[in-house]
C-alpha cells in the first residue's frame, strides 16, 4: 500500500501553487483575476468557490472519464461545471443570502473560468479521482493566492482599506496622501500581475524563454 | 466498449441532461422557501436600513413589524387604494414601474421613529452593468430625506459599488426635494466642484459617473410618481 499522500500527489498539489501556477505560468483565468480584484473580500470568496468548483468538477469528470464520448467531451464538462455552479449559487441563496448578493455575479462568473476547462481537460480527463481533487485543489489556491495578492495591493492603495476596514490612518490623509485612483481601475490589476510575473520568473531560472 | 459510436454520443448526452436536470430541479424546488423567506426578509432589512436603523444581532421582522406602522398602494393621483398591512409589501414594483405611470400601483411605507412619522419611497433605476435600487426615507414635512439605503446588482466594486456604502448614503441626509417655490427637482448627483443652482445635491462617487447619475434619475423618476402625494400637506413653504 503506497502512502495517503504520495510523492507525485504532492507534487500535483505543489506545482500549481508556484512553478506552475495557473495565472502567472499557464496564464489561465485572467479575465476574472481582473474582474474581482478591486476590492480584497470578494477576491477570497471567489478564490474559495473556484477551489472548491475546480476540485469536485474534478472528481466527478474523473470518475466519468472512460465513459465520456469523446466527441462531445468539453460540453460534458461544461454541464458538470454549470451544475455546480447554478448548485453552490442555489445554497448560497437559502443559507448565506446576505454573501449571494454580495457575490450573485462573481458565482456566475466562474462557469467562464478558463481554468475549470483547462484542468478538467488536461488532468481530470486523464487521471485519477484523488490526484484530480488534489490537482483541483493546488490550482484553486494557487489561482487564490495570486488574486488576493492582487487584491490587497489594488484595496490598499486604491481605497485605503482592508476587507472594508480603513488601515491607512486619517492623519496621512491630513498630511496631503491621497488614495491611488488607478489602482482602482482594471489596467493595474494587469500591471500588478504582470510584477507578479516577473518577479516570479526572475527567482526561476527555468520559467524564462530563451 | 466503443464510446465514439453516435447511438452512444446521444444516449450518454440525453441521459446526462436528463439526470443533471432532475438534480437541479430537485435542489431548486426544495430550497425555495427558504430562498423566497431570504428575500422577503431582505427587503424589510432594506426598508429598515433607510430609517438608520441598525440591524446587527437585531431579529428584522420583528423590527420591521415595530416600526413600520402602516403600509400604503396609492396612484399617482395621491389616491389611497389599499391600506391593508402586507399589500404594499407584495407589490411587484418593477412590473408596476413598466406600465403608464396613471395605472401604477405604488407602494409607499410609513414609519414611525420615536414618535416622528416618516415616509418610505422605494426605488428602482439603472446602474452601469445592472439594475440599482433603494429606499428613501422623508421626514414628517415630506421634504428633507432622513435616510436613505441603496443597492445593486452588479456595479463594479470600488466605483459605482460604492453607492451601497454609508459614506455615499449620508450625504443624503436633510437635502431636500422640493425647492423654495414648492416645486419637485428631486436631489442633484454632482461632480465634486459643480454646482447645481436648482437643487439641493450631493457629491457623486469619482470614477462611478455612470452609476451616480443613475442614482440621480432613479431618485428624479421615483420619488416623482409620488409629488402629489407629498405635497399635500409638504411642511416647508406655503404657496
Amino acid at each position: 500500500m503506497s502512502k495517503l499522500i504520495s510523492d507525485k500527489t504532492k507534487a500535483v498539489f505543489l506545482g500549481p501553487l508556484s512553478k506552475n501556477n495557473p495565472i502567472t505560468v499557464q496564464v489561465l483565468g485572467i479575465c476574472s483575476a481582473l474582474a474581482v480584484t478591486a476590492k480584497l473580500e470578494p477576491a477570497l470568496v471567489m478564490g474559495l468557490s473556484v477551489t472548491i468548483i475546480v476540485a469536485f468538477s474534478n472528481v466527478i469528470i474523473s470518475l466519468l472519464r472512460n465513459t465520456i464520448p469523446n466527441r462531445i467531451r468539453i460540453i460534458v464538462q461544461l454541464v458538470v461545471v454549470a451544475a455546480l455552479v447554478t448548485i453552490v449559487s442555489e445554497i448560497l441563496k437559502a443559507f448565506a443570502y446576505d454573501v449571494s448578493v454580495q457575490l450573485s455575479v462573481y458565482i456566475g462568473l466562474i462557469i467562464t473560468n478558463c481554468i475549470l476547462m483547462g484542468r478538467l481537460e488536461a488532468f481530470a480527463m486523464s487521471n485519477k479521482p484523488w490526484e484530480s481533487f488534489v490537482d483541483g485543489l493546488g490550482n484553486g489556491f494557487g489561482y487564490a493566492w495570486i488574486l488576493v495578492v492582487v487584491a490587497f495591493f489594488r484595496e490598499l492603495l486604491g481605497s485605503g482599506t482592508l476587507l472594508g476596514l480603513r488601515v491607512i490612518p486619517q492623519a496621512v490623509y491630513d498630511a496631503g496622501y491621497v488614495n491611488n485612483g488607478l489602482m482602482i481601475l482594471p489596467p493595474m490589476a494587469l500591471i500588478l500581475v504582470a510584477c507578479i510575473i516577473w518577479v516570479h520568473r526572475a527567482r526561476n531560472k527555468e520559467l524564462q524563454e530563451k | 466498449m466503443n464510446t465514439n459510436k453516435n447511438s452512444y454520443t446521444l444516449i450518454y448526452a440525453t441521459v446526462m441532461v436528463v439526470i443533471v436536470a432532475l438534480m437541479l430541479a430537485l435542489v431548486s424546488s426544495s430550497l425555495k422557501g427558504i430562498q423566497t423567506a431570504n428575500v422577503e426578509l431582505d427587503k424589510k432589512k432594506q426598508i429598515l436600513s433607510s430609517l438608520n436603523i441598525s440591524l446587527e444581532g437585531q431579529d428584522a421582522a420583528a423590527l420591521y413589524d415595530k416600526y413600520i406602522v402602516k403600509e400604503l398602494v396609492i396612484n399617482s393621483k395621491a389616491e389611497v387604494l389599499s391600506d391593508v398591512k402586507g399589500d404594499a409589501f407584495k407589490l411587484d414594483y418593477i412590473k408596476e414601474l413598466a406600465k403608464k405611470i396613471e395605472e401604477r400601483q405604488l407602494p409607499l411605507y410609513i414609519a414611525e421613529v420615536e414618535g416622528v412619522t416618516k415616509y418610505i419611497i422605494p426605488l428602482r433605476g439603472a446602474g452601469l452593468w445592472g439594475p440599482i435600487w433603494g429606499y428613501i426615507a422623508l421626514n414628517e414635512d415630506r421634504n428633507s430625506v432622513y435616510g436613505t439605503f441603496f443597492s445593486h446588482a452588479s456595479e463594479t466594486p470600488g466605483l459605482g459599488a460604492e453607492i451601497a456604502y454609508p459614506a455615499f448614503q449620508q450625504q443624503f441626509v436633510g437635502k431636500r426635494i422640493f425647492n423654495d417655490s414648492n416645486d419637485f427637482v428631486s436631489i442633484a448627483v454632482m461632480k465634486a466642484g459643480q454646482v447645481s443652482d436648482k437643487q439641493d445635491q450631493i457629491d457623486a462617487i469619482s470614477g462611478g459617473t455612470i452609476t451616480s447619475k443613475g442614482v440621480e434619475q432613479m431618485l428624479l423618476n421615483c420619488i416623482g410618481q409620488y409629488e402629489a402625494y407629498l405635497k399635500i400637506s409638504n411642511g416647508g413653504t406655503e404657496e
